[in-house]
């Protein structure tokens, strides 16, 4: 019985663990094209939650640069990337969770932020020293709502 | 008549418009007053190596932001044009002397100014813009405090002698002592700053001519200094600018009134040569 409990006790707090391993931006694995195969933080992204992100100005930002008809109701979408239209179609998982990190990894001279980095940057205002954009879960969540964006 | 002015605008607008489908940056005069015709766009001086043409800013404004600019007296920035007139006469300092003390010829004296600065100064053996003259005579002629780089005296101040050279092309040197500071400059307009690690040319070079949301991307030309914006309806200073963006990007600004920012003046005023002096310009 005590040993059962034991066990248990062991068992939940190395699942806690698990749960709560996020990659720290320093030590994300991108491949050779860009892309980011592990979950930044072993929980699935919530879709509803990374269309927010997506369209929250100090957060994603990402209608400043990108046309997203699923946000046709947002005024004023950026046209200095592509549009996302259909880019679940174009980029899997993990080619967006490598883009959405650090989009300098797939394309080289990108305008596009880092949006999970914190260290290389120059001059980086006090209060966003050492921050990244997003969390590692926000990216999971981000990237979960682009692999919605399909035609 | 400026509304035959607006009407023009408008229909050229319109025109093109229908031909490219957007907005595009070619086809549309800047009368001043109906006399004074801007130089708006230009071919790239032989040292800017990735652009063929150069634009004003007021290309790229709205139909509504561009018409403040047609006529002077619909021109906010004008009014702070008024007020320097005002401290132009103003006796300050322990000199007992204004402006007008010494400059007998009035702000006319300064026709063409513009157009060369910022400028290498054997003297200051620095870079030196308008604000560091300006101040320079407040300090050791007047006796009076110097001003604030950006505050309403001083952007008044440049608005006035900008003016005089108002619609001649700007023309800075680049090569001689002014090199190195150049250098300096145009190193700084391609490093990438802060938590957004872009630089000035990722927005301004590579990307003019689109939208950032509700922006229209300009090529970030300073002919138009000082620039009266509706965003906070004063006069702006060039250095202030380049403080803002920096700060839009989460980058630490330098400082106005700084070796970096004179020398990234020079580079970005270099960018513009061919263009008219338009200050005081009317942006959003």
């Amino acid at each position: 019985m005590k040993r059962t409990a034991f066990l248990i006790i062991g068992a939940t707090a190395a699942f806690a663990a698990m749960a709560t391993a996020e990659i720290t931006a320093d030590d994300v694995v991108f491949d050779e094209y860009g892309s980011v195969a592990m979950s930044l933080t072993g929980v699935a992204g919530d879709a509803a939650n990374g269309r927010d992100l997506f369209k929250n100005r100090k957060l994603g930002n990402c209608l400043a640069c990108h046309k997203n008809t699923d946000l046709s109701d947002q005024a004023f979408q950026g046209e200095v990337g592509p549009s996302l239209d259909g880019v679940g179609d174009r980029w899997n998982e993990e080619e967006l969770r490598g883009i959405v990190s650090n989009p300098k990894n797939t394309f080289e001279d990108t305008i596009m932020p880092a949006f999970y980095r914190t260290s290389g940057f120059f001059r980086t205002l006090e209060k966003f020293e050492g921050k990244s954009i997003l969390s590692a879960q926000d990216v999971e969540d981000v990237i979960a709502y682009l692999q919605t964006l399909t035609e | 008549m400026i509304g035959s002015n607006l009407l023009r605008v408008a229909s050229i607008a319109t025109i093109a418009s229908l031909a490219f489908g957007t907005i595009t940056a070619n086809a549309q005069s800047l009368i001043i007053n109906e006399e004074e015709l801007m130089i708006t766009q230009a071919p790239a001086a032989a040292h800017l190596e990735n652009l063929d043409e150069v634009f004003s800013g007021w290309i790229y404004r709205t139909k509504e932001t561009q018409s403040l600019q047609l006529d002077d007296f619909d021109n906010p920035g004008m009014i702070f044009v008024d007020q320097a007139l005002d401290e132009w006469a103003k006796v300050d300092g322990s000199a007992g002397k204004s402006c007008a003390a010494c400059h007998t010829g009035g702000p006319a004296e300064f026709a063409g100014l513009r157009t060369v600065l910022p400028r290498w100064d054997d003297e200051a053996g620095a870079i030196q813009s308008m604000e560091d003259y300006i101040n320079e005579c407040r300090t050791e002629r007047m006796q009076a405090d110097a001003w604030k780089w950006s505050g309403t005296s001083m952007t008044a101040m440049t608005a006035l002698i900008s003016l005089e050279s108002r619609g001649m092309p700007v023309n800075v040197v680049i090569d001689g002592p002014a090199s190195d500071a150049w250098e300096q400059g145009k190193d700084i307009y391609y490093t990438r700053v802060g938590q957004l690690d872009m630089s000035c040319a990722n927005c301004h070079e590579n990307n003019y001519d689109t939208m950032i949301r509700a922006d229209h991307l300009s090529q970030g030309q300073t002919n138009g200094f000082p620039v009266y914006r509706l965003k906070n309806a004063k006069l702006n200073s060039t250095h202030a600018r380049f403080k803002g963006c920096m700060k839009n990007i989460r980058a630490t600004p330098y400082k106005e009134g700084s070796d970096e920012f004179r020398a990234l003046e020079l580079y970005v005023a270099s960018r513009g040569n061919g263009l008219s002096v338009e200050g005081a310009s009317v942006r959003n």
